[in-house]
């Protein structure tokens, strides 16, 4: 079973990296890119039949840092 | 006092302070691989390192904070063994929960090495007790990695509960309200982003660091 879990920095967490690769797009002369926020995300495959309980466990205790990201799962 | 030192792939301050901890308590530290499942007994202080460790995969910190040697230091933590996490260590502390926040890349982007000044916050701390209250020291950082973020009541909370040990004194890295090094709840947990094992002799260039080493002894005997 294939699985996308995407990862991104809450609301309000300041995203750095994201500032940067706005500013760069602004130099490529890209216009009107009013905010970028980068974040991440992994292509899982896991036994048919893992419970939903497990993979949001997997997203809690090391995916995501939820002190600072939110995560979504998507099933293929 | 015995002391440990954790060693993750990637670390690189381990010798540091193991050289730093020797020279104060005349012990030589035991370097644990993260591969451990168990702590030596009688420890009275459990440094977490800086460095890189496992190449800052996932997130810096992550992985090495679910090792099974930090298992170990959790639970040794929890029965109130001292445990300081410096630079990489705090980030490790910090992605455990046995700290709160998380440290996030630094606002201008930049990898800061350099020579910062710190206000020692409060000296009611096993880490900080050799130091005055109010005391402005000088101490390296070396990160790409050290700003300091947590919600408002968090930082309402640390501020309020005296958990703040030390503050930059003129913003570095875009740390909420300057933060540099913050204690747990029960005191025997600290985490900082500068370097107190790189200025202990005098051939560093600066002795600023000795004393937190010098006051632990003191208190833990």
């Amino acid at each position: 079973m294939k699985l996308r879990v995407i990862v991104t920095l809450k609301n309000g967490v300041l995203d750095p990296q994201g500032k940067a690769i706005q500013h760069a797009l602004a130099g490529l002369g890209f216009d009107g890119v009013e905010d970028v926020r980068a974040g991440k995300i992994f292509e899982l495959e896991v036994a048919e039949g893992t419970s939903d309980a497990a993979i949001e466990e997997m997203c809690r205790k090391l995916l995501a840092n939820t002190v600072i990201e939110n995560y979504r799962i998507e099933r293929a | 006092m015995k002391t440990a030192v954790i060693v993750f792939p990637g670390s690189n301050c381990d010798r540091d302070i193991a050289v730093a901890l020797e020279a104060v308590t005349g012990t030589a530290p035991a370097m644990v691989w993260h591969g451990e499942s168990a702590l030596p007994g009688g420890l009275g202080l459990i440094a977490l390192p800086g460095g890189f460790s496992y190449g800052d995969y996932l997130r810096c910190g992550a992985i090495a904070a679910r090792s099974p040697v930090v298992r170990a230091v959790i639970e040794a933590a929890g029965r109130g063994v001292p445990v300081i996490g410096i630079c990489n260590g705090f980030q490790v502390l910090t992605e455990t929960g046995l700290l709160p926040g998380a440290l996030m890349r630094n606002a201008g982007l930049d990898f800061v090495c350099r020579d910062v000044g710190l206000k020692v916050e409060t000296s009611q701390s096993i880490f900080t007790s050799a130091y005055r209250a109010g005391e402005e020291i000088s101490v390296p950082v070396a990160h790409h990695d050290g700003n300091y973020f947590a919600d408002a009541d968090t930082l309402d909370r640390l501020e309020g509960d005296g958990r703040v040990a030390f503050r930059y004194t003129s913003d570095v890295n875009g740390s909420a309200r300057g933060i540099a090094g913050i204690l747990n709840a029960s005191g025997n947990v600290l985490g900082m982003m500068p370097h107190p094992e790189r200025c202990v002799e005098a051939a560093h260039g600066n002795t600023d660091g000795r004393r937190l080493f010098e006051g632990l002894l003191e208190a833990v005997g």
